[in-house]
């Protein structure tokens, strides 16, 4: 499970924020498996450098919308969360996600069907 | 919600751009007197940016090829390759790339863009996988957008990258299709093609590679990056174009697949656009004839590239990653590229800016492209123009950065 005192601000608080809104205990009963919080985690990992205002990045964030992040910066990171989690995310399945939590879905799906 | 809302963004960068004075976008070349000279705001400028590799926009026998051309067989085809627009010239230079390339089969196009557009988006449908490098052109991601398939983006010139997405479709029903490039357009640098190819190899993937700005450069003969990599026989289709090395427009296909010609009635944008001019016709036949005739113009072009690469690189410029007919240099910001493109319009010289969306990993670049026809001292010049220029906008350090000749550094 993923370090929560040790990433940046911005991270701590998305982190923590996604926390509250999960269910943290079924999250550490499987800690084989990719949780959604390490996914989540990963994510706004990527998206922090593109945090429009003090606003923190939550699972309902609009990625394309509430964020400075251009498409082709989106496709790059898809790029990233692809690798760091061994799935392809085809481009028009990418096309149709908006939130942090679709994203966080879709990549949770594949792994489950590998 | 207005129609150009969707926009509004894209309108903000570009209002910015043009504060600067000039628009890069719609510079207006007023007078070509050259392969590497124009009158642009009414001065004789110096032209770093066509894209023209061999100059052979104002070759003399291709010139007049396409005159006679035009006085015999008229100004325009009205129609297209399957209706009224096939000339017995377009049959015979399909044929003539095809001996080119020692491939069965050409397809020729009326742009670059429509033949990738429509070969790639037709080659793979449902339930097949396309799979495209991240900096790939414009031309490619649209044909994904017409395509039925998956389309996976893989990173730029990274094969263990494009090895791993292979190895994740697993047994997945579907043809693979890799689409790669012999010389990135922004950047100039080339894939590491044998190792691409040894990938799909490995997992049975078809290869497509566009040789756009790499015809006539690269290669013994100047077949492109598949003959310079020796993998000719292992590229299943070539595209590529008329309009830069060739000095004139449309592109092509050629392939050894016995059944490729079905494409003649399956792409839409060959069937559905008028065929190229009888003038454009001839003149590429006879650059096509110049390239194989006048190996020492590729010569020339690359003497120019290491002039122009290593005299930005020696005065501390930051580059693409090798020599290439494209020479990018990295600035720090849109802004600075748009100062810095102007300043050097200015002093006479024009490159293309290149700035986000348009280039990989948001970069903001000038973009220069060398033709073997630029003189040393043209192009020295430029680089002494780029020097000041980068001084003065505080971009380049003052002292130039020396060459360590001896020591133990």
């Amino acid at each position: 499970m993923p370090d929560l005192g040790t990433g940046e601000p911005l991270l701590r608080t998305a982190h923590q924020l996604i926390v509250e809104n999960d269910d943290i205990a079924v999250t550490l009963e499987a800690p084989c498996q990719t949780s959604r919080i390490d996914v989540i985690g990963e994510i706004c990992h990527h998206l922090a450098p593109f945090q429009a205002s003090d606003r923190p990045i939550v699972g309902e964030t609009v990625i394309a919308k509430d964020l400075t992040i251009d498409s082709l910066a989106i496709m790059d990171m898809v790029m990233e969360l692809e690798d760091r989690f061994d799935v392809s995310i085809p481009m028009n399945v990418v096309a149709e996600i908006q939130t942090v939590d679709q994203l966080a879905d879709t990549i949770l799906d594949l792994r489950a069907k590998r | 919600m207005g129609l150009f809302d969707r926009h509004a963004g894209l309108l903000e960068a570009y209002r910015d751009v043009r504060t600067t004075g000039a628009d890069p976008f719609q510079i207006r070349m007023e007078r070509v007197l050259s392969p590497t000279e124009a009158v642009i705001n009414g001065r004789k400028t110096l032209l770093v940016g066509t894209n023209n590799y061999f100059g052979l926009t104002f070759d003399q026998s291709c010139m007049d090829a396409a005159i006679e051309a035009i006085r015999a067989e008229g100004t325009g085809t009205t129609g297209s390759r399957i209706a009224n627009g096939s000339y017995s010239e377009h049959v015979l230079l399909e044929e003539e790339i095809a001996a080119f390339y020692g491939m069965k089969h050409c397809m020729v196009f009326t742009t670059g863009y429509q033949a990738n557009l429509g070969v790639i988006s037709t080659l793979v449908g449902q339930g097949d996988h396309l799979l495209i490098d991240a900096d790939s052109h414009a031309s490619i991601y649209d044909a994904c957008k017409m395509t039925q398939a998956e389309v996976v983006r893989f990173k730029h010139n990274d094969p263990s990258s494009l090895d791993a997405r292979l190895r994740r479709l697993g047994d997945r029903p579907g043809n693979r299709l890799v689409i790669l490039e012999g010389i990135y357009s922004m950047l100039g640098d080339s894939a590491p093609l044998k190792e691409f190819i040894d990938v799909c190899k490995k997992y049975g993937a078809y290869v497509l590679v566009d040789e756009a700005h790499s015809l006539g450069a690269l290669g013994e003969t100047g077949r492109g990056l598949c003959e310079e990599a020796g993998v000719l026989d292992d590229c299943h289709f070539i595209v590529g174009t008329f309009s830069k090395t060739l000095g004139a427009i449309g592109g092509y296909c050629v392939s050894n697949d016995p059944d490729f010609d079905i494409l003649r009635v399956t792409v839409r944008s060959y069937m559905f656009t008028a065929s190229l001019p009888p003038s454009i016709v001839a003149s590429v036949r006879q650059a096509l004839r110049v390239v194989q005739a006048r190996p020492e113009l590729r010569k020339q072009l690359w003497d120019n590239v290491a002039t122009l690469y290593d005299g930005l690189k020696a005065q501390g410029f930051k580059l693409g990653p090798e020599h290439g007919p494209v020479v990018g240099v990295h600035l720090p910001d849109r802004m600075a590229a748009v100062g810095f493109w102007r300043a050097m319009l200015d002093a006479g010289i024009y490159v293309n800016v290149a700035v986000p969306p348009a280039t990989p990993n948001g970069v903001s670049l000038l973009r220069c492209s060398v033709c073997a026809a630029h003189t040393p001292q043209q192009l020295e010049h430029m680089i002494e123009v780029m020097t000041g220029i980068g001084r003065q906008l505080g971009i380049l350090s003052g002292a130039p950065r020396l060459r360590v000749v001896a020591g133990n550094g």
